[in-house]
């Protein structure tokens, strides 16, 4: 049963179509890596799938069912969860009222406070700094803060937007590392990368976007001995 | 070569000293020519000897001494550096009433005027009158340097004393007389001076009986609370019942908008609208005379008013769900003046009145009593404030709140993060427009009579910054907010057009000094101590 199927979406801002038909599938416990260069639709077609942007044209379901005209918050509560690009959380609130707020649309008390400890053991560095403002974490820590926010929605997939963008080599390693950790515990990953290489090491299958178009697909290990790929996106000179 | 610095030293200590006396020589020369002199010379302090611009004037060079670091005692040194402050201050007013009484510059200022120069020469002959306030302006630089070596007790005692007979004087009609100053002056000061230490006993032996009565206190907080507020309009008489009046109304509304900007963070300058819109449903609903006619009572009323505040509220929230910042506001502006353009006008006149408004509107009825008097409506608006009060704070700690919380922090990742925008939003505008459609149904029926005027941008801007001044997100800052911004100015009234001048530079120190407002939020007092 796929978990997620993508069915030929085409999103515009304005008349400008950033998206010309991408259509993917993320099975259930999968790593999917969306990999491509900047502006090639990467983030738009997350934000398509949160609910975020209406596609003018195609499908998205979950399961089976269509949620392609549903409001963004009740895709979150289907349990779809975006940790948006750059980083974005409340930089005003603290580590821990942020994960809280993460949780916005759960109700079962006990339940939010398990995954918080778990947040917690996945980043330790946010445990020890859970009374801080948001916005004075260092880059790295906000982006786990992003993701920990995501995680709190207890999501069964999470979309994860450059998680590994602006981050020093040992941080990018630390933040796949715990990528990995998370989708070992369950949940299901779509992951939008410029850091093709370490995507790719990760990830099961990948789809490559150019120019709004998916325009190679296949397992992470085709895809990382693909010539083409190799040439443009792990910065190979043949 | 200490002697040489030492001489460096004491040279930057004249150009310091004169800068200093410079600086508020230009204030006062200022403050003169905007005309606030020539005002306050009328309001006498102590009848007869000396009026509230003297006082003003003295203050000046007071200031200038005193600005100067202080060191160990008093020595030779600072007095002079505090007397050549006064002189130099001194010396610019007494140039300005030089100038302006052998020049004519009344084109250009308005306030330089031979008025002006009497009030600034104490009516002496010019020349005199200079060399008097140059005179002066020394021994009060001077003495302005000393009072920093006055023993603690003794200053505390004088100034509380002093403070007391400027204050009682200039609101007291013609000022105090000189003996009943005399005696107010040795009264506050021989009593602050005696009890000075008992005071501070006292306070620990409270804070002692507070400590053990802890569960005592809090048990009776509220009810104590309660019956002062019940208890104010016997105190305060019809005047200051009708201030107060005016000052809970606009807290009702003020908790409203703080819901909209202070909780969701949505910028709203058009919340007259829903004032307005509350006092016209009860308008027309209750008025004999009305265009409906059905002469309904205000308790049937002020529901319609706030459900129709509320409709407005979401009306305005739809177009507007998209909207940031900037444009919001522009939005919400231009939605209060059409509602104020809708009842003024032509097309309208027959159902809504025109400029003519609507009149003999009745006020509220309970059984066989009718409200009449300012203390009548006191309660009905302490009601209305202290369900405002609790509906806000309940707000504010439930899932709503945390909802606004998110949006007004960042919408987008409340977005991302699975919160209703449309929902939460729409809920913000609806709930603040009906606080304000209670108090809009509590004014008409207070007044009997609304009219189109009433409702203007002024209304608006007079909320948001009583809820900005208070502190953006705080119920106890609204109060203090409206307290200080429609209560004050009331008080001020004394001093006719230049209230407006006074409360403007209040307004500006204030915000200065606690730009997170009066009685911030906690969450924004905590961020400012975080840094
Ligand atoms: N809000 C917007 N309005 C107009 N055009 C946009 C908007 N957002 C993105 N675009 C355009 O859509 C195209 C795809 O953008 P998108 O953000 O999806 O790229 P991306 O693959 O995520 O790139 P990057 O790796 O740089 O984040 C780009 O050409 C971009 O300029
Ligand atoms: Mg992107």
């Amino acid at each position: 049963m796929a978990t997620l199927e993508v069915l030929d979406i085409h999103s515009f801002y304005g008349s400008i179509e950033a998206v010309k038909g991408v259509s993917l599938t993320v099975e259930e416990g999968e790593i999917v890596t969306l990999i491509g260069a900047n502006g090639a639709g990467k983030t738009t077609t997350l934000n398509t799938i949160s609910g975020i942007i209406k596609p003018r044209q195609g499908r998205i379901l979950l399961s089976g069912q269509d949620i392609t005209p549903l409001p963004p918050h009740e895709i979150v509560a289907l349990g779809i969860c975006q940790a948006p690009e750059g980083r974005r959380i409340f930089t005003r609130l603290t580590v821990l009222e942020n994960l809280e707020m993460g949780a916005f649309l759960r109700r079962d008390k006990d339940g939010v406070k398990r995954d918080l400890e778990h947040v917690f053991a996945l980043f330790p560095r946010l445990a020890e700094r859970r009374h801080q403002l948001g916005g004075t974490l260092s880059g790295g820590e906000q982006q786990m803060l992003a993701i920990g926010r995501a995680l709190m929605a207890r999501p069964r997939i999470l979309l994860l937007d450059e998680p590994s963008m602006g981050l020093a080599p040992l941080l990018v390693r630390e933040i796949f590392r715990i990528i990995r950790e998370i989708n070992a515990q369950g949940t299901t990953i779509l992951l939008v990368e410029q850091n093709a290489h370490m995507a790719l090491s990760i990830a099961n299958r990948a789809y490559v976007l150019q120019g709004g178009r998916v325009v190679l697909s296949g397992t992470a290990q085709e895809i990382r001995h693909n010539p083409e790929v190799r040439r443009a996106y792990l910065g190979e000179v043949s | 070569m200490y002697r040489l610095m030492n001489r460096s030293h004491s040279h930057e200590g004249i150009r310091q000293a004169c800068a200093r006396g410079a600086l508020v020589g230009l204030v006062l020369t200022f403050v003169a020519l905007i005309g606030v002199f020539t005002a306050f010379a009328t309001i006498y302090v102590v009848r007869g000897v000396l009026s509230l611009s003297q006082v003003l004037l003295a203050l000046g060079p007071l200031l200038a001494g005193r600005a100067q670091k202080a060191g160990q005692r008093l020595s030779w040194r600072e007095a002079l550096a505090g007397g050549l402050s006064g002189v130099v201050a001194g010396t610019f007013v007494g140039l300005l009433a030089l100038a302006v009484a052998s020049v004519n510059m009344r084109a250009v200022l308005v306030n330089a005027t031979p008025q002006l120069v009497r009030t600034l020469t104490f009516g002496l002959p010019l020349g005199l009158g200079v060399i008097s306030l140059v005179g002066f302006g020394g021994l009060l630089g001077a003495a302005g340097a000393g009072w920093v070596h006055v023993p603690s007790r003794l200053r505390f005692s004088v100034a509380l004393g002093l403070g007391t007979v400027v204050v009682l004087g200039a609101l007291r009609q013609n000022g105090l007389a000189p003996v009943l100053a005399a005696v107010v002056l040795a009264l506050v000061s021989g009593g602050a001076w005696l009890y000075k230490r008992q005071w501070q006993e006292l306070q620990t032996s409270y804070e002692l009986f507070r400590r053990r009565n802890e569960s005592l206190l809090a048990v009776l907080r509220w009810p104590l609370a309660l019956v002062f507020l019940l208890a104010v309009p016997y105190v305060l008489g019809t005047y200051g019942t009708s201030v107060l009046n005016l000052v809970g109304l606009y807290v009702l509304m003020g908790l409203g908008l703080n819901i909209v900007v202070g909780y969701a963070g949505l910028l709203d300058l058009g919340y007259v609208a829903f004032f307005t819109i509350g006092a016209y449903v009860t308008g027309l609903l209750t008025s004999p005379r009305s265009s409906l006619g059905v002469g309904l009572s205000f308790w049937a009323a002020w529901p319609a008013a706030m459900l129709a505040a509320m409709v407005a509220g979401v009306l305005l929230g739809i177009p507007v769900l998209r909207m940031r910042g900037d444009y919001l506001a522009i939005v919400t502006l231009g939605f209060g003046e059409i509602i104020r353009i809708l009842v003024l006008s032509d097309s309208f006149k027959p159902i809504l009145g025109g400029a003519q408004g609507i009149i003999e509107i009745p006020g509220p009825r309970l059984g066989g009593f009718q409200f009449v008097k300012p203390q009548h409506f006191y309660y009905l608006i302490l009601l209305g404030c202290l369900l405002a009060v609790i509906v806000s704070r309940r707000l504010a700690d439930s899932r709503v709140g945390r909802a606004w919380l998110a949006i007004r922090e960042d919408e987008d990742v409340a977005e991302a993060t699975g919160i209703n925008i449309v929902k939460y939003k729409l809920l913000a505008f609806a709930l603040g427009a009906s606080f304000s459609g209670i108090g809009g149904a509590i004014f008409a029926s207070w007044l009997h009579a609304i009219f189109p005027n009433s409702f203007t941008l002024l209304v608006s801007i007079n909320i948001l910054s009583l809820v900005i001044v208070g502190g953006l997100g705080s119920i106890p800052g609204v109060i203090m907010g409206a307290l200080v911004l429609v209560g004050l100015p009331e008080v001020l009234r004394a001093f006719a057009e230049y209230r407006m001048l006074a409360f403007g530079a209040l307004l500006v120190i204030m915000m200065l000094a606690r730009p997170e407002g009066i009685w911030p939020a906690k969450r924004v007092r905590e961020e400012l101590r975080r840094g």
